[in-house]
């Protein structure tokens, strides 16, 4: 039947392009794979260390992790990773990447830093939707905004204190967008809440870690 | 017959321009022309997969049957698509990280399966591997052009970011064409695009017609009128 294997060799020549097609992008993975894991680690190492600066701790920041779960302070669902940094085996300070979920146009992902002492050493913002020109001077690229939290706690400025100037709280928002800076100043406070009602196990030696089943989330 | 290259040249960049006259892969256009350097960036890839895809497809012309040609020109360009992300999320990957998204768009760019269709199936691959290029800097020239616009107008910079993609020497190549500006948001935003892309073409049929008027003083028949149709 001519027919028969007419649609044989047309199917064939088919099947043929798809897997040279997939040859062609498991080759170009296979050699970019370590590439891309190198450059997404040395990013997020990048913005760890401007936050927590390389002299203030003698660890690997990426290594010494611990995965937590509190949808309620730290803004999402999914599990979110704590890095600690270390010197003399001492903890100097724990970075959250905590999520602000009720930015303008969805989730505004944060990295906040704080100290031994419970002081916001730095926020940082991975990763936004927010309009451009508006909200998205949240990024220290665009405004020294983010950097109004540094020295700031739970306690201080209290409460109250913990808002943008039109809620009446002590943080700027910028001309034209309260959403969003209300919203990272509420994701920080809530960070902090987090971090005081948790300082014991997030500032705990690392070894220790596998022995909090309570704020600890294993995917495995 | 002989390949006429200055007329493929002259299709690519401006008579038959993939983005001002097929007005074809307007989403990425739309979506990443807010700098020089985002346009720029896509209208290089997309160079590429252009480039990539015509040079192939030609040199299957004659084994591949018409059937199943479309499935065979989307999975070449698919693929090569994907690479190119791959490559550039390893070698640009603070580029990568500003136009990531867009990039696996570039296979729903229309104007490459187009040309791959209408042109690299049916010629040698010399000539389909020049169209290739001509598009693709016709498509490139534009999405470099309205991101310039847009930037200058929305944030009074010109290349900025131009680390992202040259390295930490380009940082100074980035002017500041308007000192203290405030920035005009309609322009950063997506209706800037449709407005300054509306120009541009409205911009580009004007000198059509003025050159055609022009033109028509002298040779009374215009040949070119139905070129590229």
């Amino acid at each position: 039947m001519p027919l028969i294997r007419h649609m044989f060799t047309t199917a064939s020549f088919l099947g043929l392009f798809a897997v040279i097609g997939t040859a062609l992008v498991a080759l170009t993975f296979i050699n970019t794979e370590e590439r891309i894991a190198d450059n997404e680690l040395q990013a997020l190492l990048h913005s760890l260390h401007e936050l927590v600066p390389p002299r203030l701790h003698d660890n690997l920041l990426s290594e010494d992790t611990l995965i937590v779960q509190a949808p309620e302070l730290l803004g999402s669902k999914k599990p979110v990773t704590v890095y600690q940094a270390r010197k003399y085996g001492k903890p100097v300070a724990v970075i959250l990447a905590p999520t602000a979920p009720d930015g303008y146009s969805g989730d505004i992902k944060l990295l906040v830093a704080i100290d031994q002492y419970g002081l916001l050493m730095g926020v940082r913002v991975l990763g936004h939707r927010e309009t451009p020109g508006l909200g998205d001077g949240i990024e220290i690229e665009r405004s020294d905004w983010i950097e109004s939290f540094n020295g700031y706690s739970v306690d201080n400025p209290g409460n109250l204190g913990w808002r943008v100037e039109k809620d009446g709280g002590i943080f700027d928002q910028f001309t034209g967008a309260t959403i969003t800076p209300r919203a990272v100043v509420k994701a920080v406070h809530k960070t902090l809440q987090y971090f005081e009602a948790h300082r014991d196990i997030l500032l705990a030696p690392p070894e220790s870690w596998t022995h909090t089943p309570e704020s600890e989330h294993h995917e495995d | 017959m002989k390949t006429d290259y200055f007329q493929i040249a002259r299709e690519g960049l401006w008579n038959n321009n993939p983005a001002l006259v097929q007005i074809l892969g307007l989403c990425p256009l739309l979506a990443v022309t807010n700098t020089v350097i985002n346009g720029l960036g896509l209208g290089i890839a997309t160079l590429l997969t252009l480039v990539l895809s015509n040079v192939t497809v030609s040199l299957i012309r004659n084994i591949i049957r018409p059937e199943i040609r479309i499935p065979v020109f989307v999975l070449i360009i698919a693929a090569f698509v994907t690479a190119i992300e791959l490559a550039m999320n390893a070698f640009f990957y603070d580029l990568y990280k500003v136009l990531g998204i867009f990039i696996p768009l570039i296979v729903t760019n229309c104007a490459i399966i187009a040309r791959a269709e209408a042109f690299a199936a049916k010629q040698p691959p010399l000539p389909a591997f020049f169209d290739g290029l001509m598009m693709g800097l016709g498509f490139a020239l534009v999405l470099v052009v309205l991101g310039g616009m847009r930037e200058v107008l929305g944030q009074g910079t010109l290349l900025a970011n131009a680390h992202l993609m040259f390295g930490e020497a380009a940082r100074n190549i980035s002017l500041i064409i308007i000192d203290d500006y405030r920035g005009l948001l309609l322009a950063i935003l997506p209706p800037g695009a449709f407005i300054g892309l509306g120009l541009l073409i409205a911009l580009k049929n004007a000198i059509d017609t003025r050159r055609k008027e022009r033109s028509s003083d002298v040779i009374p028949v215009n040949a070119e009128a139905v070129a590229g149709t």
